[in-house]
């Protein structure tokens, strides 16, 4: 890549206001990614734990994320109404606002798992969830290092995001399978054990969103847009 | 020094300071009002067609005026102006469009020089040139005489005008396609013509105010004279000659003859204004 | 994809360092069919010792607009004023280098500067109607200094309504030129360089003196005459740039840094010195 590609300024704004703004974007969206983060990891303990205090706050702090995205979101629109922001700063304010779409979701699916698994701790556990802890970790991991590619401007590590979602979805289907395995087997088994899937299906989403927010960030260092390669072979 | 009291002090300065002004202004205002007063009060009583019209009179002979005079002086200044005004203008045509060579240096610095010269200087010098050639006074010696005052200041002049037209005039005509000696002439000239014409008439107005020159080189006549090559009357020098004689009578011809060439000059300065009024509706 | 960029970088004689980085991209779509209509080959401007444009080599495809953008003092007024030859009057001045319009070069031997200034047309940064001609005169201005005849009053009527003021001043041709307010005289400025027919038309920060309104009414301007002319514009303002043109060339002490769709230019410029300079970071 040339140099002038880098998504992270060198030299700096010759407007400090100007200058100040973009940090402040980049601030509150790490503070809306690590908050995200931590949802998703209260989100699964709250399911592994059996413990439903954690579920609760859960659904409380999902309030500050939407208010995060809010504020972005305003922040954007002034940067893009009193700026005109060009090059990497257009890039960064439009990759903003996407990505806090997707983290706002994240957000959301969490409190959707938090959810399911305060429901499912009214009832005895089904099975141990062996795999199921493993599939968070791999959507949480996912979500942080498509943040850390977006702190480091790093689009190699954006690439390796976009690579991990097939394991995530392997695995997915891989416990897709066992549960209806477990559904077969007893037709009591059932009601739990779609809960399970919706929350793996969640945690599948929170990987998609992850992959989003990567390919927002390689649209962001690179000004290339990588996103559905087929439609736009088609197009042109 | 607080808001308020370093307020009141700017305008008390302020009005001071206006005050000042106008008291300088009016002070420079009394000689010019005082000369145009004597001029009038004195002039306008002798004030009559004939005076325009008629040859002057022996002492003691009513009536009279200073026709020839007046002529002499228009004749002069017209000669002058024939040699002067093309010298003059295209002098400072060439400064402004060619002058930053050696050549242009040289002009502009002996411009400057001959417009510093005293007038009586530049009258022996046609003297020189002209009457002693000739072996006698003329009109010629007149005009060569006020064309060579007339040329400096009328080539400085011509060259400031002429470079203050902005380069961007010059610029929007050659990227017309306009060869540039005729964006000279039809864009850059021609935009400092008015300016141009009000010079000349200003030149041609000090011309005809001049004396020394013409002292000795057209000398006086007390006749019409319309031979160029013959000594030739002008009002300055008529205004000089009935000023020193000892005669009341003349006395009075003088003021007259001095009225006569304040409303002449007046005259062109009119003209000049006229001349060069925009014939654009809104032009600014 | 984007459509197919009508300008592209041209591969320079000499190996030149600054257009380095476009050689990096994938080659852009060729498009043999479409000759370039100004083209530029390794040129270099002079003033003096001083050595204003450095090896610039580019080109701008019939119909489209090319904005030049970059600080003061890059020498993006010195670039375009060597396309219709405008530096032959400057003394010290000296062009090197090649430039084509429509494939005949103009520095070489035997082309009349004056006849090429007809076929590229320039509009100034300030408004500059000749100050002793009306409104008619003006506009017709190149036709009677050049002595063209033809129906005058025909020509400026189409001149000045393709320049859209026709409508604002039909009732007062005879009115001083300078009459007008400053948004006005300079599409009366343009209507003046569109008389003589030119090909090209070269603007030099042509609403860098007006206002919003008057300059939103030139941009809209040039939108309409690129149907015709080929345009060369040179901009302060990066979104005037943005707005009016579909090629961006960015300049900087001299030297073309970087060429491309306007578009690129500024989401993704390729060189670090673009980048800085569209989004703010020089100085």
């Amino acid at each position: 890549m040339s140099p002038a590609s880098s998504g992270r300024p060198t030299a700096s704004h010759t407007d400090k206001a100007f200058e100040s703004d973009l940090r402040l974007v980049r601030e509150k969206l790490l503070a809306m990614g690590a908050k995200v983060e931590e949802q998703i990891a209260k989100s699964m303990r709250s399911l592994t734990d059996r413990d439903s205090e954690l579920g609760e706050q859960v659904k409380e702090s999902d309030l500050e994320i939407n208010r995060l995205e809010v504020d972005i979101d305003e922040l954007c629109r002034k940067i893009l109404a009193l700026r005109q922001p060009a090059a990497s700063d257009l890039r960064l304010i439009t990759t903003a606002l996407k990505i806090v779409t997707d983290l706002e979701r994240i957000g959301d699916l969490a409190v959707n798992i938090a959810e399911r698994a305060m429901d499912l701790n009214q009832a005895p556990p089904l099975a141990a969830y062996v795999d199921m802890p493993r599939l968070a970790e791999l959507a949480q991991e996912q979500v942080k290092r498509a943040l850390d590619s977006f702190v480091r401007a790093d689009p190699d590590a954006a690439q390796e995001v976009l690579a991990g979602d097939d394991h995530l979805d392997d695995l997915f289907v891989k416990i897709f399978n066992e549960l209806l395995a477990f559904m077969m087997e007893d037709s009591r088994n059932i009601r739990r054990a779609t809960s399970l899937v919706s929350i793996c299906k969640h945690l599948e989403r929170i990987g998609d969103h992850a992959v989003n927010v990567a390919e927002m960030v390689i649209y962001m260092v690179r000004g290339t847009d990588v996103r559905h390669p087929r439609s736009r072979a088609v197009e042109s | 020094m607080n808001l308020h009291s370093s307020f009141t002090y700017r305008k008390v300065v302020d009005r001071g300071m206006a005050l000042v002004c106008a008291l300088f202004f009016a002070l420079a205002f009394i000689p010019l009002l005082s000369v145009l007063w004597l001029v009038i009060s004195k002039g306008a009583a002798g004030l009559s067609w004939s005076f325009f019209t008629q040859l002057p009179k022996p002492v003691g002979e009513v009536g009279g005026g200073v026709g020839n005079a007046l002529l002499g002086t228009l004749f002069m200044v017209g000669l002058a102006c024939l040699i002067g005004l093309p010298l003059g203008v295209g002098a400072g045509v060439f400064l402004a469009e060619k002058g930053d060579g050696t050549v242009g240096r040289s002009v502009r610095f002996m411009a400057e020089v001959l417009s510093g010269v005293p007038s009586i200087v530049v009258g022996i010098v046609a003297y020189a040139l002209v009457v002693i050639p000739m072996g006698h006074f003329s009109a010629i010696a007149g005009g060569v005489a006020l064309a060579i005052l007339m040329i400096p200041t009328l080539a400085r002049a011509t060259e400031e005008l002429v470079r203050v037209v902005p380069a961007s005039l010059r610029e929007a005509s050659l990227a017309l396609g306009v060869a540039n000696w005729r964006t000279s002439i039809r864009v850059v000239i021609r935009t400092a013509m008015s300016g141009i014409v009000t010079a000349c008439l200003l030149a041609v107005a000090r011309a005809a105010g001049e004396t020394a020159p013409l002292l000795f080189t057209a000398l006086n006549n007390q006749y019409w004279n319309t031979d160029p090559r013959q000594p030739t009357a002008s009002l300055t020098v008529a205004i000089f000659n009935y000023a020193i004689s000892p005669y009341d009578d003349w006395h009075a011809k003088a003021w007259t003859a001095a009225l006569v060439l304040l409303i002449v000059v007046g005259l062109l300065n009119i003209a000049s204004r006229v001349l060069t009024r925009s014939r654009l509706k809104g032009a600014r | 994809m984007s459509p197919a960029p009508a300008v592209q970088i041209m591969p320079p004689e000499k190996p030149v360092p600054m257009v380095s980085a476009p050689q990096q991209q994938p080659p852009l779509a060729p498009e043999p069919e479409t000759p370039f209509k100004v083209e530029v080959q390794d040129l270099n401007v002079y003033f003096r010792a001083n050595h204003a444009i450095r090896h610039v080599t580019l080109g701008v495809k019939p119909q489209t607009v090319l904005a030049v953008i970059g600080p003061s003092g890059c020498g993006k007024s010195t670039f375009i004023r060597a396309l219709n030859r405008m530096h032959d009057l400057v003394p010290g001045a000296r062009v090197e280098g090649r430039v084509f319009v429509d494939g005949e070069d103009l520095y070489a031997r035997g082309i009349d500067p004056v006849l090429l200034r007809r076929r590229v047309g320039m509009v100034f940064q300030r408004p500059n109607p000749f100050p002793t001609m009306s409104i008619y005169e003006n506009v017709a201005a190149g036709l009677t200094l050049n002595g063209i005849g033809g129906n005058h009053a025909e020509i400026v009527e189409h001149c000045l309504r393709q320049a859209a003021l026709w409508d604002e001043v039909k009732d007062r041709l005879r009115h001083a030129g300078t009459s007008l307010s400053g948004g006005q005289q300079q599409r009366l400025c343009i209507a003046r360089a569109l008389a003589v027919e030119p090909e090209v038309l070269l603007m030099d920060e042509p609403a860098s003196a007006l206002d919003p309104i008057a300059t939103a009414k030139i941009e809209e301007l040039i939108h309409e005459l690129k149907e015709k002319y080929t345009i060369v514009i040179v901009t302060h303002s990066m979104q005037q740039a943005a707005r009016v043109s579909d090629n961006t060339a960015f300049f900087y002490l001299g030297e073309l840094i970087e060429m491309g769709p306007t578009a690129q230019i500024f989401t993704n410029p390729r060189e670090r010195r673009t980048e800085d300079y569209v989004t703010g970071k020089f100085g």
